[in-house]
């Protein structure tokens, strides 16, 4: 489980995180829509420990991930992320990119890595892309591998900032459909989206950011299709 | 006076294969030691604080703005007088290595600056720990994508080799000069001497452009 607790975050004098509290249980699909600059991605990265936070705590199974004894880089290994842009490393075979992190972080040997990075990748129908180099693959396919790429480490939770944001809307598709399989096999996400039908279909639960805060959070349907807060409503009505 | 009119003969062929030889020994001491330290350097700089940016970007200006030829008269005449004069081959590597050094250091900087930080993060949330991202991220992707500076650093270089020739190493340029002063045919002789940089350089520029190719990203 994932708990965030009264967390606060500030850039400099600009408070981004006012007050977050947000559990997500096991099995879970979280969805968090809202404006930009409202604190949604950066929230990822705090759970993430990829910015640190000014107050309040973040438990990932029990772990306290802004402790100082925590070992962050160990934490991370079930915390997959994936990012807006896809940053596939560009001097490494698709399997290869696939295969990297399993390899050295989890110290595993070359065939077994190689082994797993292959099932991820055809598991997000990149198979017949093994041989290929990643800056020859369209955006989708690279963000497709981007998520194996996480997906090799076994993580137990997902951590998805506005993965098709970058994307040409022709390859938006086939990202979502990866996503959706993940959600059909019970992978635990929470995800940055600004895909309302997206949010509304495949996840439990969807949370509204607004200015730092959560302004709404309901079970999905709910929350798109008849939002309670005036402001969820407003963004809503602009949004579609 | 055989030689006037004989200057490439068997006996010259030692002196200007010796030649050679410096050329391409000292060429590979300050290619080595310049690309070694300026790595190191690049990085320190690409990694740290303005203050440290600022002391060792100003030796740097000096390296890279002062011309070769001053650098290596000053450098030899001062410890010269300082009493302990150093061989020419000695005075000339570390005169050479500190300039190749300046330059490849901002060569490597550049490189790995141009490596996004975003790519970093990537490789973090991955598990992988700072190190493991500097060596297997920023590293190679830094390293390929300057390799064309590198190579054009490298073969000039083995051109500027030839200004060692000032404070006395016997390299091509120096042997060259020693057998024009006794043949008299500075045009044969200077000729043959521009055939043989290109001979050095051309097979490796003509290499650096394939494994461009080969690892072009």
């Amino acid at each position: 489980m994932i708990s965030v607790q009264n967390v606060h975050k500030s850039f400099g004098d600009l408070e981004v995180l006012k007050g977050v509290s947000l559990d997500v249980e096991k099995g879970e699909v979280v969805s968090i829509i809202g404006g930009s600059g409202s604190g949604k991605s950066t929230l990822l990265y705090c759970i993430n420990a990829i910015e640190p936070i000014n107050s309040g705590k973040i438990l990932v199974d029990g772990v306290d991930v802004h402790a100082k004894e925590t070992n962050k880089d160990k934490l991370r290994q079930k915390l997959g992320m994936v990012f807006q842009q896809w940053n596939s490393f560009p001097h490494m075979t698709v399997l290869e990119n696939a295969a990297l992190a399993p390899r050295i972080v989890k110290k595993m040997s070359k065939e077994e890595a190689m082994e797993i990075a292959k099932k991820e990748l055809e598991h997000v129908g990149l198979g017949d892309k093994l041989d290929v180099y990643p800056t020859k693959m369209s955006g989708g396919q690279q963000q497709r591998l981007a998520i194996a790429r996480a997906l090799a480490m076994k993580p137990d939770y997902m951590l998805l900032d506005e993965v098709t944001s970058a994307l040409d809307p022709e390859l938006v598709g086939e990202v979502l459909d990866t996503l959706r399989l993940l959600a059909e096999e019970g992978m635990t996400m929470i995800c940055v989206t600004h895909e309302m039908g997206f949010a509304r279909d495949v996840s439990d639960r969807v949370a509204y950011f607004h200015q730092g805060v959560i302004a709404e959070i309901g079970e999905a349907r709910q929350v798109i299709t008849d939002p309670q807060n005036p402001l969820t409503q407003k963004f809503l009505s602009k949004v579609r | 006076m055989n030689s006037l009119f004989t200057p490439l003969s068997w006996s010259d062929s030692g002196l200007i294969l010796t030649g050679v030889w410096n050329t391409i020994i000292i060429s590979v001491v300050a290619i080595v030691v310049g690309t070694v330290l300026g790595l190191i350097i690049g990085f320190a700089r690409s990694e740290s604080n303005k203050v440290v940016n600022a002391l060792f970007g100003s030796v740097l200006d000096v390296l890279r703005s002062v011309p070769l030829i001053i650098q290596l008269i000053l450098f030899s005449t001062f410890v010269g007088a300082m009493g302990s004069p150093l061989a020419p081959f000695v005075a000339g590597s570390i005169v050479l290595s500190l300039y190749t050094m300046a330059f490849m250091s901002e060569v490597f900087r550049g490189g790995f600056e141009s490596v996004s930080p975003s790519m970093q993060t990537a490789a973090r949330s991955l598990g992988m720990t700072k190190w493991q991202t500097i060596y297997h991220i920023r590293l190679p992707i830094g390293l390929r994508a300057v390799f064309p500076s590198w190579l054009g650093v490298s073969l000039s270089v083995i051109k500027d080799s030839a200004l060692v020739s000032v404070i006395g190493y016997m390299e091509l340029l120096r042997t060259s000069e020693q057998l024009i002063s006794r043949t008299q045919q500075p045009l044969e002789i200077l000729i043959g001497v521009g055939i043989f940089y290109f001979i050095i350089s051309y097979p490796l520029s003509h290499y650096g452009r394939y494994v461009e190719r080969k690892m072009a990203i």
